[in-house]
């Protein structure tokens, strides 16, 4: 079986839950932003959590079914249609050979996860299926998705229609959004009243943010603590010697824009950071729009570590919905 | 040399050997890099190294953050008595510098740049002492360079110049990161050169491009086959100017099929470099052209 591709949506990809194991090499882990949403995707059409689907951001695709399938939409809230006729989201339906699946304008977040019983079955790179596009690696031929692609998919079942994720269970950021932050790395190279103000100040997420990082405006600039820059790290006070990045890092070029990077992150380089978006939150990055209203959290290694375990916690709670 | 640790939220546990950059926090690095990978501690699911740090990823439902800590901090007696050897090989790398597509690039992004009114290469011959950008270029593939740490993007090697420091080329990175690099761009930031792997963003100076593929997810080119990255940490590099023939012709020889850059194994020990930095050169430099 195949889905024909009419139209790509804005910037469609191939995304599973990742390939960890090659950040020593540059290559990112990579997979859906919003891995929850994917994991509940798939256990709604009774796949893997860990198989492929799509991720689409801002703009749906518009794809034709060659066989009966089943598809569940989750993530941000765009209405999907099937041949016209609006389906819920986080709900496992059918879509029969020769129908078509389009969708409606976004109403909240920023992406959607679609999976297919049967899972998009290109073949793994590095062990996975996800596209990492700066490397062409992985995917529907390393890039995004694309007008007559056909993509492949396995094997499914359709046993699962009608099931759905209840309301308490669909993950959404809040209004103003908030990212808890362990301050760490090169924390210190800001100064006290930088630290405050950092995370005192309400920042927008700005145009320039994508899977590789997101971006953030309108905060105060920082101000650095006075020293004699290391040799090797260039002449601006926000440089260092090019170290690792961590996954969800805040680097700061310059004081004056942070940017935390996400799954598609640039393994290091020469940018300080003033430390990292617990594991807990990473998830609600990707599905914040542009000008949306940010603020940072700080919180301490007992509170990620108890939001991690809240967090499992939920996920158990939807898998059981499954079991 | 006293080691920093920090956390990178709660997966991430950062070591900084140095804030400086030398050769000797590269090896210090890479030894307990080494050491962590061998000790096979719990719930570390990836080591990456850098320049003068590394970072561990682990998973905390694994091992409390505070154990990982002491158990990774264990290590530090132990690895700074590793013998400073390594056994690796002298690579040479072809370089068209002052070449159109870099050029083209750099100006694109001019508002980005320190000195928005002349070039990556003048202002980075300027600021260096050097009389000419040819000196520089001279300068630039005069020496070879150590690969201190593959990362950025995929494949893409860090590169420290084996010189005395103060003849070490140090540029400032550009104000704020460009959007654009082309692929297999040689760069400089700091005191690090780079080749750019693929194209993307960047915030190195911009001095040249290679013929030569370094990452291929494809595994076509002929000496990317066995595995799509060609740089590990630890390789040595050595530039060579070339034009624009002999770039085209590179180029060609690359899709061909039958582009292969001469490589030689070696073995180097920081403390001869040391001793004797141009004379570890002209070895090494002996042993790539056999002669």
């Amino acid at each position: 079986m195949a889905i024909k591709v009419l139209h790509h949506g804005l910037s469609t990809t191939v995304q599973d839950l990742g390939r960890p194991g090659y950040f020593h090499l540059g290559i990112p882990v990579g997979g859906a932003m919003d891995r929850y949403a994917m994991r509940a995707a798939n256990l709604l059409v009774g796949n893997d959590e860990g198989a492929a689907g799509l991720e689409a951001v801002f703009i749906g695709p518009k794809l034709e079914f060659t066989e009966d399938a089943l598809v569940a939409i989750t993530g941000a809230d765009m209405p999907a249609k099937v041949d016209g006729v609006a389906q819920p989201g986080w709900t496992a339906f059918k879509v029969k050979a020769g129908q078509t699946l389009t969708f409606d304008f976004l109403k909240s977040g920023a992406r959607i996860c679609i999976a297919v019983s049967g899972g998009i079955d290109v073949p793994e790179a590095l062990g996975s299926r996800s596209t990492y596009p700066i490397g062409a690696l992985g995917g529907f031929k390393g890039r995004p998705i694309a007008a007559s692609d056909e993509l492949p998919v396995g094997k499914g079942s359709l046993a699962n229609e009608g099931k759905t994720v209840v309301e308490e269970l669909r993950r959404k950021p809040g209004m103003p959004a908030e990212l808890r932050v362990l301050p760490g790395l090169y924390w210190h190279r800001v100064t006290e009243e930088s630290q405050e103000n950092f995370f005192a100040d309400e920042w927008k997420v700005a145009n320039e943010a994508d899977r590789m990082g997101y971006r953030f405006k309108g905060g105060r600039k920082l101000d650095f603590v006075e020293r004699d820059q290391p040799f090797g790290a260039g002449s601006d006070p926000s440089n260092i010697v090019d170290s690792c990045y961590p996954y969800g890092s805040i680097q700061v070029p310059g004081g004056t824009e942070p940017i935390i990077l996400h799954r598609d992150a640039v393994s290091g380089g020469g940018y300080f950071m003033v430390g990292t978006v617990i594991s807990a939150d990473m998830d609600l990055i990707g599905q914040l729009q542009p000008h949306t209203p940010t603020r940072f959290v700080k919180v301490t290694m007992e509170e990620a570590l108890a939001a991690r375990k809240d967090r499992a916690a939920l996920l158990g709670r939807l898998r059981a919905t499954f079991a | 040399m006293s080691i920093r640790y920090t956390f990178g939220g709660d997966e991430h546990l950062f070591v900084e050997c140095s804030e400086d950059m030398s050769l000797e926090a590269f090896f210090k690095s890479l030894s307990m890099a080494k050491g962590v990978r061998e000790s096979g501690i719990k719930g570390v699911t990836e080591i990456c190294p850098a320049n003068a740090s590394f970072q561990i990823k682990f998973n905390p439902d694994i091992i409390h953050p505070d154990d990982i800590l002491k158990e990774v901090k264990s290590i530090e007696g132990a690895a700074a008595k590793a013998e400073p050897v390594l056994k690796t090989r002298i690579v040479e790398i072809p370089v068209f510098y002052n070449d159109p597509w870099t050029h083209e690039t750099l100006m694109r992004f001019r508002e980005r740049h320190q000195d928005p009114t002349g070039t990556d290469l003048d202002y980075a011959a300027r600021i260096n002492d050097y009389g000419s950008v040819d000196d520089f270029v001279g300068a630039h593939s005069g020496s070879p360079w150590f690969v201190s740490m593959v990362g950025f993007v995929a494949g893409l090697p860090f590169m420290y110049q084996m010189v005395e420091r103060q003849r070490q080329i140090q540029v400032p990175k550009y104000l704020r990161p460009r959007t654009d690099t082309p692929r297999l761009t040689v760069g400089h930031g700091g005191c690090f050169g780079c080749i750019y792997s693929v194209r993307g963003a960047g915030g190195y100076q911009m001095f040249g491009i290679t013929p030569m593929p370094i990452f291929d997810p494809t595994q076509t080119t002929s000496y990317l086959c066995d595995f799509m990255v060609f740089f590990r940490p630890g390789d040595i590099v050595k530039f060579k100017p070339i034009d624009r023939d002999a770039y085209d012709q590179a180029v060609e020889d690359v899709d061909k099929g039958r582009f292969a850059p001469p490589i030689r194994e070696v073995s180097f020990d920081l403390r001869e470099f040391q001793k004797d930095i141009d004379g570890t050169n002209a070895k090494l430099e002996g042993m790539l052209y056999g002669h």
